[in-house]
């Protein structure tokens, strides 16, 4: 009558479809809640999910029911003291709180204000990116078609071995066989048999000449069939591959960032959020991200993340030192070709007087022409200086991947990042 | 007692080991007379338990964002620990699904068993409701005729389109039952092979509806404005004749403007509503019945000595919580318990028949002293909710409950106890309490009254106030999404007896003040 069946197996998330279909719906109400939590988390915490709340008036299903109003019979269970007759204060609507204990036991159940729930870390995050476009990934896949990477392209008769193709091979040699078998075993059969009707004939008719022949013929024949090899360099096949070029799915993004005195730490906070936000938006367009970190004062050094984000320094500002650094670094290990190159630089503005034009040298004339995009934001409440002048010259030489915005406290991030990435179809 | 030899011991589970208890808690079953579907029992994850909670307790489903919002709800829920996850879900089908979760200990995997697959099942099987309204064995096709037929019409006339027809269906969906009439049970072939067909007369018999221009008929009563109407040209009778209460079904084969698969769909839902309407109606008997036995199995599992003390502690620990009745004053009462209240009414009725008392015999004259297995299956078998309280709410029940009623009368300052449980009170309790489960108080009574097809094509219906009692503001979104599927204004009329006291209207009018 009862029968059990395993079903733990079978596949989860049955309710995907209608989780999306609500999380669509509900898009312009969520999309406000991330775009706060954004503005209010700290920098570790970006990689979670989001607790959404939607105001439950907005989402509720409605359906014919009764209002207050009317005359109604509510039984209840656990009386204590009532008797008969009692006449009670109806509990206070808003702020009465009741305290003769009577809970007005109303089976409307109006429920919760807020409708809450958590988006996953992946949901978060395509919020978060939602409207965002890789800036100029088009250009990269139409024209830098240098990576290549060998695709499955059939079946070839020449080949290395380690790329045999077992089955194919073995199939094509068994119908070589077949094929090259079958005369001889027919011709086989034929000798075989003519000769057991020379030997079943009377033994004075038998023609020993005959027989000699034929048994020589069959030792022949066997001979032959033996031959035929089981397996012949002829029948191999082996797994072809092509190569095929790839628009390339490496990014590097090298974070430059000024550690000078003149940079307190919100300054760096603010600059750490600018990166995160970048790299957690390459991470999910392409499939390997690198990070290169360079800090500098009047000189400039690739450090760990660690170090970047958290050791102290003091001193003076020279910029072209670190954008020196990224052009050496470039040279030699992210060959232009392959890596798609992105630079974001933080700094307060702050650069010895003139080092900027030297800065405006280095990004002409080196670095623009091999970066994918370069960011800059500048720190500070104050007015620009020289950096910010000279960068303005390099926007104008390409306006189309250089891109620089003022940032003056930490909720100006998010928009400004927008900004800069914002789908270029809009534009 | 006989010695004991417990068929397992510790609280891990494994295959073999459920068959074994299956097998015992069905031969004791058989003993109770308990008549089931057959038993199909999936094992599986606290996920899936999630996914099946968000449909409704239905196995398949058709796509739509209420269902992804349940979902959400409950996951929220179980994750900040709020809420256990249902131990137990059980599906009114043939064979009868049920669910158990493999986090679940072994006592919980035994207890669910007896709960599910025998209690719930044979209530599926035996209650009068079920048997008339719907068709286990026919529900699992007709799903999955229903999701597919949701997902094609989303294919060719986009998600969007659908998803609004559904919004609308689905708060009309408590009015697309007939209540006094039985229904044809469903059935997914039945459903798909005369859909074509039907879809083609359907919307012939809409046409014909709205295009015939119908003979006058002998005893009509004149409408009003008979001055604007010398000719006699709207005398020819409301339509429809008598009031509709069944809301989705006037829609499927009324509505002027709906297309084909849109009426299949309003249909659909339809179906489904009536599917769901004997479980809104017997949740106290349905739980209690399914308590009631879960405690009896696993108490004769008990005392022949197939389980030990410690699985036995552990379910009387859980039963005791499921059981568990809050007072109103309570900060954790939330209504009254239906586990609570129905176990605690058919344990009432077995002691009736086996120890009956001067006062059950005054009050129960019929069943005290018979035979107690007999009036258990004969109370499960002919009553709901409602009928099931006024017929079996014990005196004793209502003192070891301690209920009382009170009336909230918005006219007067105070709120009045009418009764308590004493002797003077009992009756009116068991009325009151009895009201309190009738789905027709629980919800608003409104009906079709008048589709004026031969004037501006609105659609009127009347809403026949209870004791005064209003309609919640909801009204006009659920007007909204009424006046999508008739397509021209809709009118609601609040009746106090014969005398209008409130008009709700769809669009709403220019100088609105709502």
């Amino acid at each position: 009558m009862s029968y059990f069946i395993d079903r733990r197996l079978n596949a989860r998330h049955k309710s995907e479809v209608n989780r999306q279909r609500f999380l669509d719906r509900y898009r312009t109400h969520i999309k406000r809640s991330v775009e706060e939590a954004v503005n209010r988390r700290s920098i570790t915490d970006m990689e979670r999910g989001e607790k959404v709340s939607i105001p439950a008036r907005d989402i509720s299903e409605p359906v014919f029911q009764h209002g207050p109003g009317g005359q109604r019979t509510i039984v209840s269970p656990g009386n204590k003291e009532f008797v008969e007759g009692d006449q009670l204060r109806r509990p206070g609507g808003g702020g009465g709180g009741g305290g003769s204990g009577e809970g007005n036991a109303s089976n409307q159940g109006e429920g919760m204000d807020e409708f809450a729930f958590s988006l996953t870390r992946e949901e978060f995050l395509d919020f978060v990116f939602d409207g965002l476009e890789l800036p100029h990934l088009e250009r990269k896949q139409l024209v830098d078609l240098e990576e290549v990477r060998p695709v499955r392209a059939g079946i070839a008769r020449d080949g290395v071995p380690s790329r045999i193709n077992i089955v194919r091979s073995m199939r094509e040699a068994q119908a070589r066989r077949i094929a090259m078998r079958a005369p001889i075993k027919r011709a086989l059969r034929e000798a075989i048999e003519a000769l057991d009707a020379e030997e079943r004939k009377d033994p004075v008719l038998r023609n020993p000449a005959r027989i000699t022949e034929l048994k020589d013929e069959i030792e022949r024949l066997e001979k032959r069939l033996d031959a035929v090899p089981f397996i012949d360099t002829y029948d191999l096949r082996y797994n072809n591959l092509v190569n095929q070029p790839q628009p390339s799915n490496k990014a590097v993004m090298f974070c430059i960032m000024d550690v000078s005195g003149s940079m307190t730490q919100s300054h760096k906070d603010i600059a750490k959020r600018f990166f995160l936000l970048l790299y957690l938006f390459l991470e999910r367009n392409y499939e390997k991200v690198e990070l290169v970190f360079v800090r500098h004062h009047t000189a400039a050094k690739e450090v760990d993340e660690e170090e970047f984000f958290y050791s102290r320094e003091t001193g003076g500002t020279i910029v072209s030192s670190a954008l020196s650094l990224v052009d050496s670094i470039i040279t030699a290990r992210y060959p232009a070709a392959q890596w798609n190159l992105y630079v974001a630089q933080a700094s307060d503005g702050d650069n010895w007087d003139d080092d900027s034009t030297t800065c405006r040298q280095v990004l002409l004339k080196s670095l623009m022409p091999r970066l994918q995009y370069y960011t800059y934001v500048e720190i500070t409440p104050h007015a620009h200086q020289a950096l910010w002048e000279e960068y303005e010259t390099v926007q104008d030489e390409f306006p189309e991947r250089f891109a620089m915005r003022q940032i003056v406290e930490s909720g100006d991030i998010y928009p400004v990042f927008r900004e800069l990435f914002r789908r270029r179809s809009q534009q | 007692m006989s010695k004991r030899t417990p068929i397992s011991t510790g609280s891990d589970w494994n295959f073999e080991v459920l068959t074994t208890y299956e097998r015992e808690i069905a031969r004791l079953a058989d003993e109770y007379r308990l008549d089931i579907y057959p038993n199909q029992i999936e094992i599986i994850t606290s996920e899936q338990m999630m996914d099946a909670y968000a449909s409704v307790g239905m196995p398949v489903g058709y796509h739509h964002w209420s269902f992804g919002k349940q979902f959400l709800s409950v996951e929220q829920a179980y994750r900040r620990g709020q809420m256990g996850l249902a131990y137990e879900l059980v599906i009114n089908s043939d064979p009868c699904i049920a669910y158990l979760m493999e986090e679940n200990t072994l006592m919980m995997q035994v207890l669910v068993m007896a709960h599910a697959c025998y209690g719930h099942n044979s209530f599926f099987k035996g209650n009068y409701l079920f048997r008339t309204w719907t068709d286990a064995s026919a529900i699992v096709d007709y799903l999955v005729f229903a999701r597919k037929y949701v997902t094609e019409c989303e294919e060719r006339h986009g998600v969007a389109a659908v998803e609004q027809l559904l919004d609308a269906c689905h708060a009309l969906q408590n009015y697309g039952v007939d209540r006094y009439k039985r229904p044809s049970p469903i059935s997914a072939d039945e459903e798909a092979r005369r859909q074509s067909e039907r879809e083609a007369y359907l919307q012939s018999q809409v046409n014909l509806l709205w295009r015939t221009i119908p003979t006058p008929q002998d005893s009509v009563e004149p409408l009003e404005g008979d001055d604007e109407d010398p000719l006699g040209l709207h005398q020819s009778g409301r339509y429809p004749a008598e009031p509709q209460e069944n809301l989705l079904y006037f829609i499927e084969k009324n509505a002027p403007l709906l297309a084909p698969w849109q009426r299949e769909i309003v249909r659909i839902v339809r179906k489904l509503a009536q599917y769901f309407y004997p479980q809104r109606q017997t949740q106290v008997m349905n739980e209690g019945w399914a308590t009631f036995w879960h405690y009896t199995l696993m108490n004769r599992l008990f005392d022949e000595g197939k389980v030990d003390e410690g699985l036995i502690l552990e379910f009387l620990q859980s039963h005791t919580a499921v059981v568990a009745q809050q007072g109103f004053d309570s900060p954790y009462y939330n209504g009254i318990n239906p586990y609570a209240l129905g176990f605690a009414m058919f344990s009432d009725i077995k002691r009736i028949c086996q120890e009956p008392t001067a006062e059950d015999r005054e009050w129960f004259p019929d069943i005290a002293g018979s035979d107690w297995l007999d009036t258990l299956h004969f109370a499960m078998r002919n009553f709901k909710d409602e009928s099931f309280i006024q017929q079996f709410l014990s005196p004793k029940v209502i003192r070891d409950l301690k209920l009382f009623s009170l009336v909230d009368d918005d006219t007067e300052e105070m709120l009045t106890i009418t009764a308590i449980h004493d002797e003077r009170g009992y009756q009116r309790i068991r009325e009151a309490l009895s009201t309190q489960y009738a789905l027709s108080v629980r919800e608003p009574n409104i009906q079709v009254w008048e589709a004026d097809i031969r004037g501006d094509r609105s659609l009127t219906l009347h809403h026949v106030q209870d004791r005064r009692r209003p309609l919640a503001k909801s009204v006009y979104p659920v007007m909204r999404h009424l006046h999508q599927l008739w397509g021209f204004p809709v009118k609601l009329a609040s009746m106090e007896g014969d005398e209008i006291v409130r008009r709700y209207q769809w669009p709403l009018p220019e100088d609105s003040d709502d």
